[in-house]
């Protein structure tokens, strides 16, 4: 090992802190704060949702109807997936193993990559389709018999799943990028038992990003298998 | 000064009792992995079956299983500061105001028809 563990604490260490044990509460409360501001922010989204899906719940249902329900719910599996080996290698980094640690992060970016190919697969065919909020928005049922009853409020829907989904992977993007910093700075050595906040910190993100998912998944692909779409 | 401070305390033994540093078996990440897989299905089966208004309440009920599973286990709130635990239950406490008003104002609206008559 390149750096001993109270090297890499000393290193670490900010002299504004009583000790590391004070640095690292302070730290995690810190990353809750943040996280807390990104609740109220997809909060906002969450409760525009709510509001026209109890005002145009008829549209909402046509509109989810489009939806990859076998996607979605392999995206979903991709993303509990991820958070396992993200929790992992947060453990690893609590015991210090470092190989163990960077090969985890490696499968936590896989599994990152695959959502985000599984929802540009997704993203493809809704563009195909028109069913992007815009002058060239138009919208049919997969059913001739039953046309679209209220395709103008639909176009509600696929601005809300279009804005939450998106800004949500938008953060999957942010959360690789991140898991890329503590992969490069794990391996040079830059963390140890005594100092492994970063890896903690970056974990915490991940799984709240996870989090969203399982709230955005059934609002958006499952309002209703049977009962919509006559 | 700095290197001082971190050569007294890094090392000290209160490191192992400390809460937030709790080290769970991989068995207890497996098993809420293995939940949370077993609740995606069931979510996605429940979809499928005509419950009318009760849909959307299992729907979210499952969901909020699921997440407060990763929040515990994943997130390692159980194992966190008291702080930290008033920090979630803030977000959530501030969430459900913003929901219940906004609410309460939207699906209010209709009923002024009743009284302007």
């Amino acid at each position: 090992m390149a750096t001993s563990d109270i090297q890499v604490a000393e290193h670490a260490f900010q002299h504004h802190f009583a000790d590391m044990e004070q640095q690292r509460e302070t730290s995690t409360f810190g990353m809750w704060m943040f996280l807390l501001t990104e609740i109220m922010f997809f909060g906002g989204l969450f409760c525009a949702y709510l509001v026209y899906r109890a005002s145009y719940y008829q549209a909402f249902v046509e509109g989810s109807q489009k939806m990859n329900i076998w996607l979605g719910a392999t995206n979903t599996a991709v993303l509990i997936c991820s958070s396992l080996t993200m929790a992992l290698a947060v453990r690893c980094a609590q015991l210090g193993k470092r190989k163990l640690m960077g090969w985890l992060l490696i499968f936590t970016m896989i599994f990152g990559f695959a959502f985000l190919g599984i929802k540009a697969k997704e993203y493809t065919e809704h563009w195909e389709n028109h069913e992007f909020p815009g002058p060239h928005f138009h919208f049919q049922t997969g059913d001739p018999q039953h046309p679209a009853t209220d395709p103008v409020h639909t176009e509600i829907y696929f601005s809300l799943y279009w804005a939450m989904t998106g800004l949500h992977a938008l953060h999957m993007i942010i959360g690789i990028g991140l898991v890329t910093w503590i992969l490069l700075a794990g391996m040079a050595g830059a963390y140890s038992p005594i100092y492994y906040s970063p890896v903690e910190n970056v974990g915490l993100y991940w799984h709240f990003v996870d989090l969203v998912w399982i709230y955005l998944f059934p609002l958006l692909y499952l309002i209703s298998k049977k009962h919509g779409g006559a | 000064m700095a290197q001082e401070h971190a050569h007294f305390h890094p090392g000290s033994k209160q490191e192992h009792f400390d809460p937030s540093s709790h080290i769970a078996p991989i068995s207890m990440y497996v098993g809420i992995w293995a939940a949370l897989m077993i609740f995606t299905g069931v979510t996605v089966f429940a979809a499928t079956i005509e419950l009318h208004v009760f849909n959307i309440v299992l729907a979210l009920l499952i969901a909020t299983i699921k997440g407060t599973l990763v929040v515990l286990f994943f997130m390692h709130l159980r194992y966190s500061t008291k702080l930290t635990m008033v920090t979630v239950v803030a977000a959530i406490f501030f969430l459900l105001i913003l929901f219940s008003l906004s609410m309460t104002d939207y699906l209010t609206r209709d009923w002024l028809t009743f009284v302007s008559h």
